[in-house]
């Protein structure tokens, strides 16, 4: 085993354990956050400050019982929200969160904070995105309930849907970029404009920024677009019917998805690991930073603004951002091919 | 035999394997999901043929768009098992196919075959299937099909567009009173009366 191989391992366990830690610490993070912004306490009972509060509802959900109804389909409604996960852990794979490095001069030659520098790294991550509807898709039809029936048709209708205004923002960058890796896309927006303003994407692409942070909440199926877990009218959607660990899993899937479009969202448009008064080599901090402030920003929206009618998401989706989307991709086509942006 | 080919024949027994299951077996839900297996192996073996663009693709296109319209219609219609032969034969008894919507499938088929053969047909007179060039990267895939195959290309768009509207023709109904416009007539939507 070479220096670089055992490196690159330990890389991937990091990143799976900490996409672990990051849902946990995202469930106690929305609660405090919930709170704040509605004058409560939140979680404060458990461990200082109620920071064990998610240890305590894992505990919680690995000792309840496991059900299932009867009339499921037995294979699909455990393959469900295997799926789901599985497709959350494997999205972030092909995000970079940090500049290359040698770990203090332990390896002979550089490695980037990544576990797999994919050429179409976008490109993979919509395909795992388009699997990871199945998860979503399967669990509401085998659950042979109708709240999840109607849950699943909800939610993958919507991100199915959002997907081509998410593709189209992307596409934006792309084309600024040049390339379609990840990496790519970071180093590109290193440096700064006249000293001052960092060249960030954002600056460049403003309204593809605002149309793929939309489409992004869409996609993780997140408030004001929560329609699979519209619990006035369908009680919790696509996962109504699992209980103990198997919900857990989406709930996971969930939140990794989340920190996953936020991470995206910080290497596209807003620099990725870099940013002003740090080393290259301690850009993770910024990341980390960014990656922060775009999940407040979901939760905030989450409890600032009330759920959409299901006609108006779709309208909205379709009839709004779609169409922005296009005419930014060709202005910003219009602009690479004229002025060389 | 080098250790390369291992997964060749690991996803080549996993392609081959899941889309014998896909007719052999009964369920149309299954069905479907070993079909997607299938294209995730297929997908598999572009990545060892050094092509990973359409390896993405075939996932993005295949596995996951076209699949999930599939799930879609599998999952809404609820047909829970494949017909026996007996019930098909009885079924053939008592509902006669009519001969106009034999037709209208065949015409649109026939149509879609036409405008393939000319696409392919025009194409060939200039330059050969493939000129040598290397369509491994994005860039070099974008050029060909815009360069070199572009008529090809907005065929093809002509030919999803006739498939398109092929549909809506197969799948539109009739009303009652025979020779009503679209949108008029009794059950097909329009506001209440």
């Amino acid at each position: 085993m070479t220096p670089l191989l055992v490196a690159q391992l330990g890389l991937t366990l990091f990143v799976f354990i900490m996409l672990l830690n990051s849902a946990a610490g995202m469930v106690y993070f929305e609660r405090k956050v919930a709170a704040l912004l509605q004058q409560r306490m939140g979680p404060y009972l458990v461990g200082p400050k109620g920071l064990l509060q998610p240890i305590a509802d894992v505990i919680k959900l690995m000792f309840k019982e496991e059900l299932r109804p009867a009339a499921a389909d037995r294979l699909l409604f455990a393959l469900a929200p295997i799926i789901s996960a599985t497709a959350a852990f494997a999205a972030f794979a092909v995000v970079p969160f940090g500049a290359e490095t040698t770990f203090f001069g332990l390896l002979d030659e550089p490695l980037r904070l990544q576990v797999a520098d994919v050429n179409v790294a976008i490109l993979v991550l919509f395909a795992i995105a388009s699997m990871s509807v199945y998860g979503i898709v399967l669990a509401g039809w085998s659950s042979n309930s109708k709240y999840s029936l109607l849950g699943g048709l909800r939610s993958s209708a919507q991100m199915i849907s959002y997907e081509l205004s998410y593709g189209l923002a992307l596409a934006g960058v792309l084309l600024l970029a040049n390339s379609l890796s990840l990496s790519d896309v970071v180093d590109r927006q290193a440096g700064t404009w006249f000293h001052v303003v960092p060249r960030w994407h954002v600056f460049l692409q403003p309204i593809g920024f605002v149309v793929f942070m939309i489409a992004g909440i869409a996609e993780t199926n997140r408030a004001p677009f929560d329609f699979p877990e519209a619990e006035q009218e369908l009680v919790a959607g696509y996962h109504t019917e699992y209980s103990s660990m198997s919900f857990a899993m989406f709930f996971l899937a969930e939140y990794i998805n989340m920190v996953t479009v936020a991470a995206v969202a910080t290497d596209l448009f807003l620099g990725g690991w870099h940013g002003p008064f740090l080393p290259e080599s301690m850009g993770w901090i910024w990341f980390l930073v960014k990656v922060g402030a775009i999940l407040f920003f979901y939760v905030w929206m989450r409890w600032t603004l009330p759920r959409y009618r299901y006609d108006q998401l779709m309208a909205f989706g379709w009839k709004i951002l779609l169409p922005i989307a296009v005419v930014n991709l060709i202005v910003t086509a219009a602009g690479v091919l004229y002025f060389g942006l | 035999m080098t250790i390369d080919v291992i997964p060749f024949y690991l996803f080549g027994a996993v392609a081959v394997v899941a889309s014998l299951l896909v007719i052999a077996q009964r369920s149309p839900i299954y069905s479907v999901l070993l079909l997607i297996a299938s294209f995730g192996a297929l997908s598999g073996l572009y990545v060892l043929l050094d092509a990973p663009f359409v390896a993405v693709i075939q996932i993005i296109v295949y596995a996951g768009a076209i699949m999930v319209l599939f799930l879609f219609v599998v999952m809404l219609l609820n047909a829970p098992h494949e017909e026996t032969e007996e019930d098909l034969a009885r079924e053939a008894g008592s509902r006669p196919r009519s001969a106009s919507s034999g037709l209208k499938v065949f015409g649109v088929v026939l149509a879609a075959l036409f405008v393939v053969e000319l696409g392919w047909a025009l194409t060939r007179r200039g330059g050969g299937a493939f000129p040598g060039r290397p369509v491994t990267s994005v860039a070099a895939i974008g050029l060909s099909l815009f360069t070199d195959y572009a008529f090809a290309f907005e065929v093809t768009s002509v030919l999803i567009l006739v498939a398109m509207v092929g549909a809506v023709v197969l799948a539109h109904r009739e009303p009652a009173g025979g020779n009503a416009h679209w949108g008029e007539g009794g059950s097909q939507g329009g506001p209440p009366e």
